[in-house]
């Protein structure tokens, strides 16, 4: 695993450089699009709470690199990162957290419940670990359907701990199902520890209990996880069964919005914010040359313009009618 | 329930899983949202208990919450109900659970055309279907239509017209209501029978019609009474037909107890034929 020095995995071969960009400008527009979901939500123009995905970015981005379109994932609470990095469209998004009639669910979920089936985003969900049975299902379904398509499913370390995991694995273990299972171990279940709450101190290991790999990285190193999850899902592809990847990562911010954070010292909080994996794909790429310092400001710049231009379709998009409260309502 | 079905489709697609009820829930769930239309067979309902996170906050739920965007195309299957001596853990009927959430449509056939007919229309259905079938019914028989036979949801069936008390019955119900109103026709009373065949969607203009006619309601169900679907449908019935009502309407369903293995305390826990004669009887008194 890197060290908190910044040093990182090797660059794959098989990544252009604009597939490296891209990969820097994913994880800026993440970050920048969670840091104006909390400013909105602190104007008061979003309702219930939003989960923040900044610190972990490498992960949702390191992770969808290695997918192809027709690819499935299941997201969690904390679920912009993935739906962006899989594709979703940040002014849908945006108009979704502010309960309009354009976002992508017209309203109707929120922040933690944003899907685009279509784009193989089979949902955010509110529930923990309740995208882990969805994720091998649609796991079974591609393989029923004789296509190669891999699922991704994304859960954190809270979930580690809930009984569905361990039916699931066993199920795609048995069945050799194209799935890999992608834990952001980011050290707090809510305000719970990992490593006080989950029984081994690499929840990596649990895997073997299924007869399946499982490795941990550094998912503060966007291209150790893109080669861990990247085996993983050459694994699936081949028809080899599933796997587990933990990714070991941090969130800067809260559990949500309203977190006291009272669980967690600011020293803790500084060590790994040194290890921003933003700034250390950055130095990377300016590093092998891929990009120079101007052309990865002018990329954060291009990113604060999108997701402006996204706060300004949510803001000009009309609230849900009346009737929409029934309508997709068949039992 | 799935004899023969390995043979004719193959292990691929008929497929023996581990005892994880929520994961198969789950990854029925799953599948059919990426195009697959599962069918998940739990044996007895009351391991649904197990599963109820992937049907009441993932199925019930998708394609309301993504916006009418999501398909969710899976039969929940399970046998429910009491008589058999299964005692408290392996016998409830728990259809008013799943009545109780919106987005699950539920269905409790009585008869084997029924059954094959509403099974073939829960399998074309876009949504979530929870498919209830009463243990004690397997054994059944009566005609059913070969070929092509899809019975529409929503749609109750009168199994036997009378002008004198209509009676709801889930289930064994219907067959417990058609035999007491076989005694009730030796005394002038007739009972009309009516099975709803779908409790959501339900059928109440059937039932009101029927009640318009006879004045007089019974509804029974082997469920528990309290929370039961009897007290919804009496209270639609009132609601919207409170002035053709020429008594209160009447509830007979599962004592508000676990069910017990003894047989006689098994018998008393559940409504019986004699108990609808004697209710009927005094409806019209």
């Amino acid at each position: 695993m890197s060290s908190t020095s910044g040093t990182v995995a090797e660059i794959p071969a098989e990544l252009s450089p604009a597939q490296l960009v891209g990969m820097l400008r994913m994880m800026l527009r993440i970050r920048r699009f969670d840091q104006r979901a909390l400013e909105l939500y602190r104007e008061g123009a979003m309702r219930g709470t939003t989960h923040p995905y900044i610190g972990m970015e490498a992960v949702a981005v390191g992770a969808c690199a290695t997918l192809r379109p027709q690819d499935r994932i299941t997201s969690t609470h904390r679920g912009h990162g993935h739906c962006l990095a899989k594709g979703g469209d940040p002014r849908l998004m945006m108009a979704e957290l502010l309960g309009r009639a354009t976002g992508y669910c017209k309203g109707k979920g929120g922040s933690m419940h944003i899907a685009d089936v279509d784009a193989g985003i089979l949902g955010a969900n509110g529930i923990v670990g309740g995208g882990i049975g969805l994720a091998t299902g649609a796991a079974l379904a591609a393989r029923l359907a004789r296509r190669d398509d891999v699922s991704l499913c994304f859960f954190g370390d809270g979930a580690l701990n809930q009984g569905i995991l361990h039916e699931a694995a066993n199920l795609a273990a048995i069945w050799k199902l194209p799935v890999v299972y992608v834990c952001e171990n980011n050290q707090y279940a809510m305000s719970a520890r990992a490593d006080a709450f989950t029984s081994v101190p690499d929840p990596a290991v649990r895997a073997a209990a299924y007869g399946f790999p499982g490795a941990s990285c550094d998912g503060m190193d966007v291209l150790d996880v893109y080669r861990a999850v990247g085996a993983a899902v050459a694994r699936a592809r081949a028809g080899d069964g599933p796997s587990l990847v933990v990714c070991v990562t941090y969130r800067f911010m809260g559990h949500h919005v309203g977190d006291p954070l009272n669980y967690r010292d600011k020293a803790e909080v500084e060590r790994w914010r040194a290890r921003d994996p933003i700034e250390r794909f950055r130095r990377v790429l300016v590093a092998q040359r891929i990009l120079t310092p101007a052309e990865a400001d002018a990329l954060g710049a291009e990113v604060e313009r999108e997701i402006e231009e996204a706060v300004a379709f949510a803001k000009a998009s009309p609230e849900p009618e009346a009737s929409a409260l029934e309508e997709d309502v068949y039992a | 329930m799935t004899r023969g079905l390995v043979e004719e489709f193959g292990p691929e697609r008929v497929r023996d899983t581990p005892i994880s009820e929520e994961a198969i829930a789950a990854l029925g769930v799953g599948a059919a949202m990426a195009g697959a239309r599962p069918v998940v067979e739990f044996m007895y309902a009351d391991f649904m208990a197990l599963a109820m996170e992937p049907i009441v906050n993932q199925a019930a739920k998708i394609r309301y919450m993504f916006g009418g965007k999501a398909r969710v195309p899976v039969v929940f299957r399970a046998q429910e109900g009491a008589g058999r001596g299964n005692a408290a853990q392996h016998s409830q009927s728990l259809e008013a659970w799943f009545c109780h959430i919106p987005g699950l449509k539920v269905v409790t056939p009585s008869t084997p055309a029924d059954a094959k007919g509403l099974l073939v229309t829960a399998i074309r259905d876009d949504n979530p279907v929870v498919f209830l079938e009463h243990k004690l019914l397997y054994n059944t028989k009566g005609p059913v239509p070969a070929g092509e036979h899809a019975v529409p949801f929503g749609a109750a069936d009168i199994k036997r017209a009378g002008r004198h008390v209509t009676c709801v019955g889930i289930h064994t119900m219907v067959h417990k209501a058609l035999a007491a109103a076989e005694t009730l026709a030796r005394e002038g009373i007739e009972l009309e029978v009516v099975d709803p065949r779908t409790l959501v969607p339900l059928d109440i203009e059937t039932i009101l019609a029927s009640v318009r006619k006879t004045g007089r309601l019974l509804v029974t169900h082997e469920a528990y009474e309290r929370g039961g679907v009897a007290g919804e449908i009496i209270a639609q019935v009132v609601a919207a037909a409170f002035d053709w009502l020429d008594a209160p309407p009447v509830r007979l369903c599962g004592r508000n107890v676990p069910i017990p293995y003894n047989g006689a305390l098994e018998m008393a826990a559940l409504p019986q034929a004699d108990d609808i004669v004697v209710a009927a009887r005094q409806l019209v008194a």
